[in-house]
């Protein structure tokens, strides 16, 4: 069992973590709206990307992580685990919710509409609502060993669900851009606009881990508080 | 007792029980019918024809349908305590999954049986040339979702808000088969042949056979004691 001192520490680290995570963000913004080229057709529409594909791969990172420390749990039946993938999931609607803003508000100028029932919106959608439902279950059950078994259960089975979701971009037609970057062959953008990107990813992947850091060790200090 | 002897005996307990009440089945089956005739009146019959609507009612009230039938199956068990002497039993946990699974999967394929002919009826649609494939894709989707829905349902029942808990859950998992059945059966309806539709069978089977296995996994983690 650690101790409180040891929950303060991770709480100080996590909240240090995350304000360097903020300056770096603040950063992004000014590489991307003042250092970064204009892409031809979207003109400044195009300069959501660097924030809304980042979310997006962290939306989904935060859940794939919980969904691995869920199934992680019910090997191990590591309590720290259970609140490792209640931090992660938490995060991942976060994530969600900013990937589920800045889609819209590029979609407008360049699709002419907020929203399309378009497969990858539609089952990114479904994530999050999936997780939405996981913290629902948790919400609803009191005893804690309880908790972290079935939230485990749901977490794996939200992750099983993943692979799902890919496969369906492919069976259906789709308006949304193509992978920019995880794909086979070379990414397809000028070296400027990759930069960028990949900055902005590092970036979201650093506040990422700040946020956890610090939504795991209050989790911590809560379990410990009420034991 | 064999692990498959067993799942066959909870199997026949279940469906026993359905068959000597029959409240179930008589329920989730004019929920059925309910739902079919409020989509009928949920369109403008001047602006939307019952063909374009058709597929989207049929897979909408079979998942419907498929909700309404899972509730049951482990509110059942929790009645009187009925699951203690389930889990004293000295069987597997994951032959009690098998055969929770195999009557929850029979009642759901029974209402979509009663769902199908009542569809052909109600929305004058003309399935005689793709029968088979429309009755096999809502099979297929029922044997995936049916397997989550036990496992879920098993949790559900003992949090607060159960009836609520297992649809705000369970419909999410249902929206990839529901979507695939809708594309499905609307190209069938087209007389588009098969062998377009094959990736989409595929898809089915796939979803069937990663959640029953998960199904058989998961299923001991929500009845530890």
């Amino acid at each position: 069992m650690t101790t409180p001192a040891a929950h303060d520490s991770l709480i100080r680290r996590g909240t240090v973590l995350t304000v360097i995570g903020l300056l770096l963000l603040a950063l992004v913004y000014v590489q991307a709206i003042w250092f970064t080229p204009l892409e031809r057709w979207q003109g400044q529409a195009h300069k959501i990307l660097y924030i809304h594909a980042p979310v997006a791969y962290m939306t989904l990172s935060a859940f794939m992580l919980a969904g691995l420390a869920s199934a992680a749990y019910l090997f191990l039946r590591d309590r720290r685990l259970d609140t490792f993938a209640e931090a992660s999931s938490e995060l991942g609607l976060v994530f969600g919710a900013a990937m589920l803003t800045t889609g819209p508000l590029w979609a407008k100028p360049i699709w002419g509409a907020w929203w399309q029932w378009e497969p990858r919106l539609t089952l990114t959608l479904l994530l999050v609502l999936l997780f939405v439902g996981y913290r629902a279950l948790r919400n609803a059950i009191d005893d804690p060993d309880e908790r972290a078994r079935y939230s485990a259960v749901v977490g794996i089975m939200a992750l099983a669900m993943v692979p799902f979701v890919h496969l369906s971009v492919y069976l259906f037609r789709t308006i949304h851009p193509q992978p920019v970057l995880l794909k086979p062959s070379r990414p397809e953008m000028p070296i400027e606009m990759l930069r960028t990107l990949l900055f902005s990813i590092a970036v979201f992947t650093f506040l990422y881990i700040g946020l956890v850091t610090l939504r795991y060790a209050i989790g911590r200090r809560r379990i410990a508080a009420s034991s | 007792m064999t692990f498959w002897r067993a799942v066959l005996v909870i199997a026949g307990k279940d469906v026993q029980v359905e068959l000597a009440g029959k409240t179930a089945l008589a329920t989730a089956v004019t929920f059925a019918a309910l739902v079919l005739v409020i989509f009928n009146f949920a369109r403008d019959p001047a602006e939307v024809t019952l063909a374009t609507l058709a597929p989207s009612v049929l897979w909408v009230t079979s998942a419907f349908a498929g909700v309404v039938a899972l509730n049951r199956s482990f509110a059942m068990e929790r009645h009187r305590g009925a699951i203690d002497g389930l889990l004293l039993a000295p069987v597997s946990r994951s032959a009690i999954f098998g055969g929770k699974y195999l009557a929850n999967l029979a009642f759901v394929l029974v209402v979509n049986a009663v769902i199908l002919p009542l569809f052909i009826l109600f929305f004058n649609v003309d399935l005689t040339p793709a029968l088979g494939w429309v009755a096999l894709a809502l099979g297929l989707a029922a044997a995936g979702y049916v397997a989550i829905g036990t496992v879920l349902a098993a949790m559900t029942v003992r949090t607060r808000f159960a009836e609520l808990m297992l649809p705000v859950l369970l419909l999410g998992f249902l929206v990839p088969p529901v979507l695939v059945g809708v594309q499905a059966t609307t190209r069938l309806l087209a007389g588009r042949p098969p062998g377009e539709i094959v990736g989409w069978f595929r898809f089915l089977a796939l979803y069937d056979v990663v959640f029953i296995t998960l199904g058989f996994l998961l299923f001991p983690a929500t009845m530890d004691e």
